[in-house]
């Protein structure tokens, strides 16, 4: 075998590794192997043998482009027959007419064409020769001799100063370039942004879509409100801004609640905030199982424990969901008593680290 | 030139001929080209079917071009547009745009639909095709590169397809933005500032629908155009390969010419595949974006889906414990949870794709070309070890849809989660296993078929009062077909020392390599050799004359040869 897969290494110091086949093509043609039997005789078809066989075929193929033919002329007729001005039956109908006449007249095409070649073009199995691919020594020769000349006549060999100096011009050009590019791709590339959201002490909570304020009378125990910062929808930047802002509101019964140490005055009679973006990767955590008190996200099935400082449970989140502290304010509206005390949603690199100039 | 032509039409062909010719050769390329011969294998239209959806995807794609508005500024669709359930609503000019394709455009729904079902199609006969290069061996020396080529178009596709299903900026797809945005952030120390990058600042910001438009319809239908010129030129240039049969060599390639016969049958089955998607988007509705809504960070429904291609990252996502993320000493976080499934997992499978063909030369230490398919039990290793890379692929998509499954079972999704956690640990290993086997048993069962033929149900009863059933002996072409591979043995590197009994230097990185070849090659069934089947003949002819003597050694008469084939290390 060695002999014809080309690599022996069995032997010599350099082992003759890497040392050229003399025939790359040569499979399969050991001595001690089966002989190839060679190529099975021809048989022919019906359409070969008889003239009659081949004019049906001919008659066959004739008519399947014709039905094709008749399919895009529907096609056609579809898109002039339903305006997509009126009604959803329309717009059923015109999807329904141009698309069937459209597939079936290039399905028709397609299937008389291969019965064509399958049943009359002839159908006798033609052979190549294949040739490896390696150049011939010959011409091996001559193209490295023709690198060699070139290399020579630009003197690069001999003027090492204008390699160098080729190099650097060509690493260097294309930064102004990429650097404009990059650069601008990232807008501010305040990244501390992500950290803060729109919440302040008295920003008050209102429900999402709609903006209306909150009164903690009206959350009864085992509701669940989904919650924006009032003026949200006024604010500039309303979806990102949404995106760290969406907070979930849940009352439970104060018994059932663990109070989180330093988090004492947090929550407002059982009533509870926590961010709704998913420490995960930050999908909205949007179900809540009022039974176990679990709030559940739907991308990855992370689990949180609204109870017991709303930590994980299962699921593919570390951090529990960041509290947000609430109160109640002069007019009796739910209110928040500050931001976050943390970086909201995803983990980032470097979420733990203070930001320089704020104290966090 | 024969004959002058005589007919108006043949003159006119006789002087488009001549003009081409005359200004760029044609004739040369036409005597080059026009009776290349192509061989015939339903496997090969896989590559054909990615070719084709991929024309649809383009010309389709033109189609919405034309309408679909890439712009996140904020409208209300109009109170007298349909759907009915979207009048008033605030969304992007790309949903407002989508939706108007959709009901106010003749044809767009249609469009739309069949640009989605061309890109499912485009994806899946990518992934096919890759399988059938993968397990016929196809990818073996000179065609290696031509792998590589193929393996950048697969994760094209994927990008393609990610962009494009991003496009109209509905909560289905946002979120599948947003869970981009969430990996983006947990690369270490760059994080937050590759999130920034992608989407020009805060999330969502307003620049990345029309930056993932410009991706969509330049960049990478550019980039996948300019590779698939190259991936068929060097089909061309290599001369496709064939399966191994009568006739068929490593010297030769037989089949039908391209002109007229495959063009007809290719060009003719470009048609099919556009007719096939064109009824599917006619009958069945796609990613109906109107059910979803326009993009809100805060709503999101369970039992969202990617498209299948997407499915492995997720299902990589959720089986990933949370407890791998941790906060270093200086107060760093980072997040395995996130970057092992999203980075290391896809890492791992698609660089081990990617470097197959080198490895498995590497191992064999075959530097020779070949053009003749292997029939995948014939190369047992490699079969494992793609269907156990398959398995993983699979289980991690079958993740992907854990709440689903879920739901749909009446399980918990704590343990499914659990199961599936396991599963994608072992699964694959099982699947090698199993797999490897199954091709060793199969290959014995060739070799049993070329030495005994094929069993026919007559029984003979023997003057010695024994039965024996016929066998009726396998023609010379069934017979080339089990016979005409080569065996594959591990690599031979001789012994520590040379000649002069010195130690040879790179002997340890030898015998590494050596380690490698053996779990290629160790365990393997050799054909059956024409001494052999000679052998198996006389004994054959001995007992029917001789009578019962020779039976016991008859009844598994390859026995011998076959250990003395899978131990040995020559
Ligand atoms: C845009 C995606 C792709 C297109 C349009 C495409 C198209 C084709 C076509 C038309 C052929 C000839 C027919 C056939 O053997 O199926 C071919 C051959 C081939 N493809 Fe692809 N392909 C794609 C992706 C891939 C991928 C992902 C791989 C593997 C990583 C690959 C590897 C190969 C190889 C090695 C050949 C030569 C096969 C042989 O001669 O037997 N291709 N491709
Ligand atoms: S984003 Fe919530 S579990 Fe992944």
């Amino acid at each position: 075998m060695s002999s014809t897969t080309g690599k022996d290494l069995t032997t010599g110091e350099h082992g003759t590794a890497g040392s050229l086949v003399n025939d790359p093509l040569a499979v399969g043609e050991s001595a001690e192997a089966f002989e190839n039997p060679g190529l099975p005789e021809h048989r022919h078809r019906l359409s070969d043998a008889s003239p009659a066989g081949a004019k049906k075929v001919e008659r066959q193929v004739a008519l399947i482009f014709g039905l094709s033919m008749l399919a895009s002329i529907v096609g056609v007729w579809g898109y002039f027959a339903f305006p997509m001005d009126a009604t959803l039956g329309n717009v059923r109908y015109s999807t329904l007419s141009i698309g069937l006449g459209l597939g079936l007249g290039m399905l028709g095409i397609g299937v008389a064409a291969i019965h064509w070649a399958k049943a009359l073009m002839s159908d006798v199995e033609q052979v190549d020769e294949r040739h490896a691919q390696r150049s011939d020594d010959q011409t091996r020769t001559d193209a490295v001799q023709l690198l060699k000349d070139g290399a020579q006549d630009s003197q690069i060999g001999r003027r090492p100063l204008l390699k160098g100096a080729l190099v650097g011009a060509v690493a260097l050009a294309p930064l102004a370039f990429v650097v404009p590019l990059v650069g601008n791709l990232g807008g501010t590339w305040n990244v501390n942004a992500m950290r803060h959201t729109m919440w302040r002490q008295g920003t008050r909570l209102a429900r999402d879509p709609d903006g209306a304020l909150i009164r903690p009378e009206q959350v009864t125990i085992g509701s669940v409100w989904h919650v924006i910062p009032d003026g949200l929808n006024e604010s500039e930047h309303m979806l990102e801004e949404k995106a760290k802002a969406i907070v979930l509101l849940v009352r439970l019964d104060p018994s059932e609640l663990k109070v989180q140490p330093g988090r004492e005055d947090w929550s407002w009679q059982g009533i509870v905030a926590y961010s709704k973006v998913c420490t995960h990767v930050g999908c909205p955590v949007a179900l809540y199982e009022q039974q176990t008190h679990h709030l559940l996200c739907p991308c990855h099935q992370s689990t949180f424990d609204i109870t017991d400082g709303a930590k994980v449970v299962f699921g593919p989140a570390k951090r529990a969901l960041p509290q947000l502290p609430i109160t109640v304010d002069d007019e009796g509206y739910l209110v928040a008593q500050s931001d976050f005390h943390e970086a909201v949603g995803p983990s980032t690199w470097e979420r733990q680290r203070p930001i320089r100039g704020e104290d966090y | 030139m024969a004959s002058a032509p005589t007919t108006p039409a043949a003159k006119l062909a006789a002087g488009t001929g001549d003009f081409f010719d005359t200004r760029i050769g044609a004739g040369k390329l036409v005597k080059e080209f026009a009776r290349k011969v192509f061989p015939d294998h339903w496997s090969f239209m896989l590559g054909e079917i990615a070719l084709y959806s991929f024309i649809v995807l383009l010309l389709t794609g033109t189609f919405l071009a034309v309408f679909f508005v890439p712009s996140m500024t904020e409208v209300h669709y109009p109170e007298d547009a349909l759907p009915v359930t979207m009048r008033g609503v605030e969304m992007s000019e790309a949903f407002a745009s989508t939706l108007h394709l959709s009901f106010h455009v003749r044809g767009g729904l249609l469009m739309r639909q069949i640009h989605h079902w061309a890109a499912l199609l485009f994806m899946a006969s990518i992934v096919t095709h890759m399988m059938r290069i993968f397990f016929t061996g196809a990818f073996r020396k000179p065609r290696e590169l031509n792998w590589v080529v193929g393996f950048t178009l697969m994760i094209l596709g994927l990008l393609a397809g990610f962009t494009g299903y991003s496009l109209p900026d509905d909560v289905l797809s946002g979120n599948g933005l947003r869970i981009a945005d969430g990996v983006a952030k947990g690369i270490p120390i760059i994080g937050s500032y590759v999130s920034f990058l992608l989407f020009g600042g805060e999330f969502p910001g307003t620049v990345i629908i029309p930056r993932l438009f410009t991706a969509h319809i330049l960049l990478v239908p550019g980039l996948i155009l300019a590779l698939v010129a190259v991936h068929l030129i060097l089909v061309v240039v290599h001369k496709h390969t064939q399966y191994p049969g009568p006739g068929r060599t490593n010297r030769n390639v037989v089949g039908y010419p391209l002109f007229p016969v495959y063009m007809a049958k290719a060009g003719g089955f470009f048609f099919v595949v556009f007719g096939v998607l064109a009824i599917m988007g006619a009958t069945l509705s796609i990613n109906s974006i109107w059910n979803y809504g326009p993009y809100d960070p805060s709503p999101v429904s369970a039992g969202a889906q990617p498209d299948w291609y997407m499915l492995f990252l997720e299902g990589a996502l959720r089986l990933m414990p949370g407890q791998t993320e941790f906060v270093t000493w200086g107060g760093y976080t980072v997040s395995l949870n996130i970057l092992v499934p999203g980075v290391v997992v896809p890492g791992i499978l698609f660089t081990s794709l990617a470097v197959y063909p080198f490895l498995e030369q590497w191992a064999s230490g075959d530097k020779r070309e070949h053009h003749l398919l292997d029939r995948p039990r014939n190369v047992p290793t490699r079969t494992g070890v793609g269907v156990a890379i398959l398995t993983a692929f699979i289980i991690l998509a079958l993740a992907g849809s854990n709440d689903i499954i879920a739901t749909h079972f009446h399980l918990s999704i704590n343990e499914i989660t659990w199961v599936f956690r396991v599963l994608f640990l072992v699964g694959p290993f099982i699947a090698f296993m199993v797999t490897k086997r199954m091709c060793l048993a199969l290959q014995r069962r060739d070799r049993e078929l070329v030495l005994h033929g094929y069993e026919t149900g007559r029984v003979v009863r023997f003057a010695s009062g024994e039965y024996i059933e016929v066998h009726q002996p396998l023609t010379d072409a069934e017979r080339w077909v089990l016979v005409q591979h080569e065996p594959a043995r591990p690599l031979e590197i001789g012994s520590a020392e040379n000649e002069r009994g010195v130690a040879r230097p790179g002997y340890k990185k030898l015998q590494r390599r050596q380690k490698v070849s053996n779990f290629f090659f160790a365990d393997r069934v050799e054909p059956v050799t024409p001494a052999e089947l000679a052998h198996a003949h006389d004994s054959h002819g001995a007992s029917a004359v001789e009578g019962a003597d020779d039976h016991a050694s008859l009844a598994r008469p390859e026995r011998e040869s076959l250990e003395a084939g899978s131990g040995a290390q020559h």
